[in-house]
């Protein structure tokens, strides 16, 4: 479903990926795992065609994410939904709106229509009737949901989470994960989920990628990386602070 | 030896800056009005635009204008008064409100007020990733955001232009036949004859590029924001300076290809 090969990027004079190479395959969910500044928000900036590599090709449904024009560009975009890390919800819209913004932007969709499509989206990440309220009003962990309801509203064929779990209460988190779970089963996506949350990596990861210095050092599943013999690896899943993960001021250099 | 160097390599870089900048806004003029014209049109997100770029700004243009007139016919008043010829202070302060003083204040005062919001609003879209969003829609940030912004402020521009001529004309007027003893009709008038019809088509023309400047410059530099809070003030304020800059350059340019054309 997804294929990215030697993909290479540099941003403010730093390699941020390095030759990265993944295979994802269709229906499952893939969970990469790193450091915080380590590229994953930029990895899945690629996957969607935000950002152009350097070097190196994505393949999204067999197609060349950046040789393609514009308009199969966007054809493509729109089978998949990014939940973006703060939200990125419209402020200057209504949550209804921004459910809804998809739809509104591509499809002519009678007024009834749009607004059981909406509603139905709500109800999926169970936050329905709030479709009047401005973001604004929203907590950290509803505007996550927001944002998904919002990816969800188009029915894409593939999910994209961008920190999904971070920065909410743990019961909270516990909910977004169940979420993500239960729209792989109910919709038959293939989800990305990006993380540095084990819990959640655990739990709704079919496979787990870590993401290390512009590669994916390790792929597997759960229980292989569990069992992994990389001390990099080792380090980051168990959350110790020795180990050869240490520098972090001259790698941000 | 190093001096000269270093000169010159910051000579370089600053020229890179320049043309960078100019290359950017170029490009995204050619895209803005691209899109404009290429896609389906949405009326509603212009008129929105033109509803907040033009008729939120009456009170300020009206106030600004209307002082302006009083500024102006008081000051002109000082002199003519000295020569005895009070009456043109209408002629005066009717050619320059409309040729120069009511297209300049209008530009610099919508800049102000609506150049730095269009780059704090489309700066802090770019910082909290709703720009991304937009693209992850399928949705072109230069046709949704840009379009019908440079539209408005072109529509925009030039009226209030008119109005603000107005408006400074009958604050001149107040002073004149209140406090200087000028009659009402004679100050009409005076007005009338001073002012041809290529008077107001040089000083309003130039408004309508006014409006794209302002445009073009303020979503270019909400699209350029780099980090978070910080760079969406410091852009905000880049926005409004360069603005001005262009703007008085633009003016420049026209005022000097208007004095040749029409001579
Ligand atoms: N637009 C950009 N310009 C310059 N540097 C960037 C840009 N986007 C990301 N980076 C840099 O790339 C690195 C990875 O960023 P990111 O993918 O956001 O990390 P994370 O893994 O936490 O999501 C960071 O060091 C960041 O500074
Ligand atoms: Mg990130």
């Amino acid at each position: 479903m997804i294929e990215i090969k030697d993909l290479s990027k540099s941003l403010g004079g730093r390699r941020v990926l390095n030759g990265l190479n993944l295979n994802i395959e269709k229906g499952i969910t893939c969970v990469i795992i790193g450091r915080s500044g380590c590229g994953k928000s930029v990895l899945l900036k690629h996957i969607v065609g935000i950002l152009k590599p350097d070097s190196g090709q994505v393949f999204v449904k067999s197609e060349e994410v950046n040789r393609l024009n514009d308009r199969q560009l966007n054809m493509l975009r729109l089978k998949m939904g990014m939940v973006f890390q703060g939200g990125a919800l419209f402020d200057s819209m209504t949550v209804a709106e921004n459910v809804g913004f998809g739809l509104i932007e591509h499809d002519h969709l009678t007024h009834k229509d749009l607004l059981r499509r909406i509603e139905d989206s709500l109800c999926l990440v169970g936050l329905s009737g709030i479709g009047n309220l401005m973001p604004s009003e929203l907590s950290g962990g509803m505007k996550k949901r927001v944002s998904l309801a919002r990816a969800l509203c188009i029915r894409p064929e593939i999910i994209l989470y961008d920190e999904p779990t971070t920065g909410v209460d743990p019961i909270t988190a516990d909910s977004i994960n169940e979420l993500i779970m239960e729209l792989h089963d109910k919709l038959k996506v293939t989800s990305i989920v990006v993380t540095h949350d084990m819990t959640s990596a655990y739990k709704v990861g079919d496979r787990i990628a870590m993401l290390y210095h512009g590669r994916i050092i390790a792929e597997g599943t759960p229980q292989d990386i569990q069992k992994t013999d990389n001390p990099v690896v080792h380090q980051f899943i168990n959350g110790l602070a020795k180990g050869p993960i240490t520098e972090t001021v001259e790698h941000l250099k | 030896m190093i001096s000269i160097e270093k000169f010159f390599i910051n000579f370089g870089q600053k020229a890179m800056v320049f043309f960078y900048f100019f290359g950017g806004m170029t490009t995204l003029t050619f895209r803005g009005f691209y899109l404009l014209f290429a896609s389906p049109f949405k009326k509603d997100r212009i008129f929105e635009q033109i509803k907040k770029a033009g008729f939120d700004s009456l009170p300020i243009v009206s106030l600004v204008a209307l002082f302006i007139g009083f500024i102006f016919a008081l000051q002109t008043a000082y002199f003519m008064q000295r020569i005895g010829s009070e009456i043109y202070i209408a002629s005066l302060v009717a050619l320059s409100l409309v040729r120069e003083l009511g297209p300049v204040i209008t530009a610099l005062v919508v800049a102000g007020r609506v150049g730095a919001s269009i780059t704090a609003e489309i700066g802090t879209m770019q910082v909290t990733e709703q720009i991304d969003a937009l693209e992850t829609f399928a949705t072109n940030p230069i046709q949704y955001l840009v379009a019908p912004r440079l539209l408005a402020l072109c529509i925009v521009l030039p009226l209030l232009t008119l109005y603000a001529d107005a408006v400074g004309i009958f604050g001149s007027y107040l002073i004149c036949v209140f406090k200087l003893g000028i009659s009402s009709a004679m100050y009409l008038n005076v007005t009338r004859e001073a002012l041809l019809y290529k008077d107001l088509f040089t000083g309003t023309f130039k408004t309508i590029f006014f409006g794209m400047i302002i445009a073009i410059v303020s979503c270019y530099e909400g699209f350029n924001v780099q980090g978070g809070a910080e760079g969406v003030g410091k852009a905000t304020m880049q926005s409004v300076v360069k603005s001005f800059i262009l703007i008085i350059v633009a003016d420049c340019f026209f005022t000097a290809l208007f004095y040749f054309i029409f001579p």
